[in-house]
């Protein structure tokens, strides 16, 4: 895939000789997809913080879990800057009108990646594992060269299927919290009602995790991947097969 | 075009976007986004009603009581009864025998007892006691008309009002409460009768009641009339 005559990856910087052709790295949907999801999930999580402060604790009123939460009402406050909706009341509404497209546009991404053959590109399976394994010694610097990759490298595949995980659990955790007596099996599935909200609260975490983790890589390590994501077009480092 | 993004250039763009975004925050979307979340909130009230039906789950019984249950009132001082014996409940609206219930009559009513775990808007839970009236004997007794599709539930707490859907109101988990625990009901918790349903968020359960309602159209209710889910079903 690669191309023969250029044997070794050009630095970052310096122009490639000759260009290569920009060629289109992600389609319609995902774009949109990928845009409308950061904007849900921002308020989703915002009004859900707007939600947490009303109780922000874990476990049955008046016998608190010794969890990891640093975001305990006797610790920590959630500042107002990270909240939407301005009052519990405000933030439920923010959070259960946003549900629904959050879930929509996942949907969607999902339905598209399954019938276009593009989780192919994008899911990890035990194939990726040794390929996993030199992606992690090339960041060690156990190994000097990049590793050839298609698409996505493996570690990038597993980050990307555990993000489609996580949006699941988000979601499933979400409904165990609004409906523990109608959906019972989901929430004790999850540890009962506390520790549903407590599952829901990692996800929020993890995904701010993922996402500063996720813009740093972008810039780090393949910023010609900013360009495919707004326009389309990729003409960076990495083949697109 | 150039070959590489420029970051520069991209920042500068997003920058006066940033401060609007952080101003955003605490925003309850202004008069433009109210009708949006009345329509989304209120197709969830609709899938919550039919989920229930769907289901009819009732919630599981607790062996050990555990955590606390804080008193909560919107009066200034907790609502107390100067004369109890003179209180009365009044059931009327779209029914064939409007009643007027006493303390002594309701004693006499057949009684269910339950501890079930207790969920709060705010997030907390905790496991307690009840134990009262099934609303549906109270129901069969007034007879309510074909008409009637909604309970109206009115209190002496500084007008503290809860509209209930009348399937949630013949859940049979739901009752009209005047036991906590092993004690009968005390001020601090709704006395002398509140409503209790452990399918409901709590404030769905009306304390320190005065008068139910059967209703044909859908009665709004104190938090519920402010923004709070009117369906409010677990």
């Amino acid at each position: 895939m690669t191309t023969p005559s250029a044997p070794a990856l050009p630095d970052m910087g310096t122009s490639v000789e000759p260009p290569l052709p920009p060629v289109l790295r992600h389609r319609g949907i995902v774009r949109l997809t990928h845009w409308l999801n950061a904007v849900f999930l921002t308020g989703m999580i915002a009004s859900g913080l707007q939600i947490y402060a009303a109780y922000a604790h874990f476990g049955i009123r008046g016998s608190v879990l010794n969890l990891p939460n640093p975001f305990d009402a006797s610790r920590m406050a959630i500042p107002p800057e990270m909240r939407l909706g301005g009052w519990l009341a405000g933030g439920l509404r923010w959070h259960f009108t946003l549900a629904w497209p959050f879930v929509l546009t996942g949907l969607a991404y999902a339905i598209f990646l399954a019938v276009s053959g593009e989780w192919r590109k994008l899911i990890f399976r035990p194939r990726d594992v040794p390929g996993a394994i030199q992606m992690t010694r090339y960041y060690l610097r156990l190994r000097p060269d990049h590793p050839e990759q298609g698409k996505h490298n493996p570690l990038q595949k597993s980050a990307y299927s555990f993000i489609i995980l996580l949006a699941v659990i988000s979601t499933l955790s979400g409904f165990a919290i609004a409906k523990p007596i109608q959906l019972s099996l989901l929430t004790s599935l999850f540890g009962g009602y506390q520790l549903a909200r407590y599952w829901h609260f990692v996800t929020v975490w993890t995904f701010i995790a993922f996402t500063i983790v996720h813009v740093v890589m972008v810039f780090v390590a393949d910023p010609a991947s900013m360009r495919a994501i707004l326009t389309g077009r990729y003409r960076g480092r990495f083949p697109n097969g | 075009m150039a070959d590489q993004f420029d970051r520069r250039a991209f920042l500068r763009r997003i920058a006066p976007v940033l401060p609007v975004a952080l101003g955003a925050c605490g925003w309850d979307g202004g008069p433009a986004m109210q009708p949006v979340f009345d329509r989304v909130i209120g197709f969830n009230n609709t899938l919550g009603e039919q989920l229930q039906a769907l289901r009819g789950a009732t919630a599981p019984p607790h062996q050990v009581v555990r955590g606390a249950m804080p008193s909560y009132f919107i009066s200034d001082t907790m609502p107390v009864l100067a004369d109890p014996a003179s209180w009365r409940l009044e059931v009327g609206g779209l029914v064939r025998t409007p009643t007027t219930l006493t303390p002594a009559m309701l004693e006499a009513l057949p009684h269910i007892a339950y501890s079930v775990e207790h969920h709060c808007v705010e997030g907390w839970s905790s496991v307690a006691a009840w134990r009262g009236i099934p609303f549906s004997i109270v129901a069969d007794l007034v007879q309510p008309t074909r008409d009637a599709r909604y309970v109206f539930f009115e209190s002496f707490d500084n007008g503290y009002t809860n509209g209930w859907d009348i399937a949630s109101a013949m859940h049979p988990q739901t009752i009209l409460a005047d036991g906590f625990g092993d004690k009968p009901l005390a001020p601090d918790h709704g006395a002398p009768l509140r409503l209790y349903s452990p399918i409901k968020l709590g404030y769905k359960l009306t304390k320190y009641l005065t008068r139910v309602t059967f209703t044909a159209e859908k009665p709004g209710g104190y938090w519920e009339d402010q923004g709070y889910p009117w369906f409010a079903g677990l």
